[in-house]
């Protein structure tokens, strides 16, 4: 997998993004672009992300961002590209 | 960004809330080089080959479930049909195929595995003979195996034969079943025009035209299609046969994407997408339930043949255009055990067996895991399985029964079959008979619409 998009839907609070691209970086993940909106009260970051360099493999940072996931009462989902690709774009 | 936060979102949430999965990769495998002249080593040589041939399946699907973040919910076998690997032989040596296909089946991690079948649209050969027999025995000592016999085409006509053995055997699988409620049942399919690249269960074989190995793909989401066209309550049938298109090619093209996925991973070339969309007992993920959320009061009110055409078609042009190669059954499936909003219109009294049949007509597969009483008459059985078969034959499509006479329930009982098997209610049945018909025997030519030369 090289580039996957990260979908992050939860309560807004402090800090969301910064723990989330922290847990990124500390894996030498790149953010390639990122889009984040707040409707009532419901956070919702979309990033799209750059595994190639990536020191760590996909199962160990799926369960960092679970566990992050867990505490901030998020809902975390880290997919390759190609699913959004296929299902939206002839 | 390339696709839109609101795309990304909505791909999230299919997943997430509406239940969107692969309902399963299924790798075909061909068992015609096993065949020796003694069945103890050709069932050991089965064994090898599927053991060898399909170790990576489950590893490489859950490797593929953790990239996409897509729930690929079952991860199945299917090979050529056992009758073709076994000569005249007795009833004990095909069970022992059977146990060789379950231990394999268990041994590489698949819930099932299918092709314990035979095709017998226009007769018997000694090994399909051999087989059909051992159906309710085999069925019995396995848990993972299903099977399935194929009794008519539209080219060959019905083996009416065939329909009255199976009617008998159908019965016996049940009372050899009967303290899990007949469940053996559950995995036996009675076909007319079987597909060969089928990949759902329990009607899934590797045909004799299909290659070497294979990997087919179902897709689901009925519950995706049911959010979709909640959106549009108001509006008229062109719409809502628009919305139901669109959602479906999204919907397959997870189903295109995951199968190619595999098919790379695997080695193995990519066969077909079926774009039936399976239900389960889960709530949220049932086909009756969109009917209803078309405007009908309950699934089996008059107007549901109608909202499952519309259903059916719709799915279809929406899913061939994201697919390259389609195939199996590719229609909305109404599986009464495994679907909650079927298993509630029985309950209710709105939907009944000649409803059934009569939306097998404009949808496949047919009269799936159908729950009737224990006492009911092996003919009767084999006079609703030739009903359902003669809509296949004479309609040019597949059709298929999988019917649990459970063994000492009346009606309105439930048995609970567990797990994707789901609970069915105990539906009743025409109590005129039927058994003089049944008892003629022989063969119902083909229909008029075989002669396409």
């Amino acid at each position: 997998m090289t580039k996957a998009v990260l979908t992050v839907i939860g309560i807004d609070r402090v800090g969301i993004t910064a723990r989330i691209s922290t847990c990124l970086a500390e894996a030498n993940i790149n953010i390639l672009d990122i889009s984040q909106t707040i409707m009532q009260n419901i956070f919702t970051m979309v990033m799209l992300v750059d595994l190639s360099k990536s020191t760590k493999d996909i199962d160990v940072i799926t369960e960092e961002l679970n566990k992050i996931s867990a505490e901030l009462g998020l809902n975390t989902q880290l997919q390759h590209v190609d699913v959004f690709n296929s299902m939206h774009r002839i | 960004m390339f696709i839109s936060p609101d795309e990304i979102t909505q791909t999230v949430r299919m997943i997430q809330e509406e239940h969107l999965d692969i309902r399963t990769v299924t790798l075909g495998i061909n068992l015609l080089d096993c065949v020796t002249g003694d069945i103890k080593t050709t069932s050991e040589k089965i064994y090898d080959k599927i053991c060898r041939t399909g170790s990576r399946l489950v590893p490489v699907c859950k490797s593929i479930e953790k990239e996409m973040g897509i729930p690929i919910i079952n991860k199945r076998i299917a090979v050529t049909p056992v009758s073709l690997l076994v000569g005249n032989v007795c009833l004990e040596d095909c069970v022992m195929i059977a146990r060789s296909l379950e231990k394999a089946a268990e041994d590489i991690g698949v819930n099932f595995i299918g092709g314990y079948t035979a095709l017998v649209h226009k007769g018997y050969t000694n090994g399909d003979k051999s087989l059909v027999k051992s159906i309710p025995q085999a069925l019995n000592e396995t848990k993972r195996v299903c099977s399935s016999v194929n009794v008519a085409t539209t080219k060959a006509g019905i083996n009416m034969d065939a329909i009255r053995d199976m009617g008998i055997l159908i019965k016996k699988a049940a009372e050899l079943s009967k303290e899990t409620g007949g469940s053996a049942c559950a995995r036996l399919v009675v076909f007319a025009n079987a597909p060969e690249d089928n990949p759902f269960m329990a009607g899934a074989f590797h045909g004799i035209g299909e290659p070497e190995c294979v990997i087919n793909v179902g897709v689901s989401g009925p519950g995706v299609v049911k959010s979709a066209i909640e959106k549009v309550r108001d509006k008229d049938f062109t719409v809502l046969a628009e919305t139901i298109k669109k959602t479906a090619f999204k919907i397959t093209r997870m189903g295109q994407l995951i199968a190619q996925e595999a098919s790379r991973n695997l080695g193995v070339p990519f066969g077909i997408v079926d774009l039936s969309l399976a239900p389960t007992p889960a709530i949220g993920d049932s086909v009756a339930r969109i009917l209803e959320e078309m405007g009908l009061e309950c699934c089996g009110a008059h107007g549901t043949t109608t909202a499952l055409a519309i259903l059916n078609d719709a799915v279809k042009k929406g899913g061939t255009m994201a697919s390259s190669h389609v195939g199996g059954l590719s229609g909305a499936f109404i599986p009464v055990s495994e679907d909650e909003g079927m298993i509630n219109a029985v309950s209710m009294g709105a939907l009944s067996l000649e409803k059934l049949e009569a939306m097998t007509c404009v949808c496949s597969v047919g009269l799936d895991m159908i729950v009737v009483p224990g006492d009911t008459p092996a003919s009767t059985i084999s006079a609703i399985i030739a009903d359902e078969i003669a809509i296949g034959v004479v309609n040019n499509k597949t059709t298929a029964v999988r019917i649990i006479p459970a063994p000492g329930r009346k009606v309105r009982d439930v048995v609970d079959f567990g797990g994707l098997l789901g609970r069915g209610p105990v539906m009743k049945v025409n109590p005129f008979g039927s058994e003089k018909f049944i008892d003629r025997g022989g063969r119902i030519p083909a229909p008029i619409q075989s002669l396409r030369n």
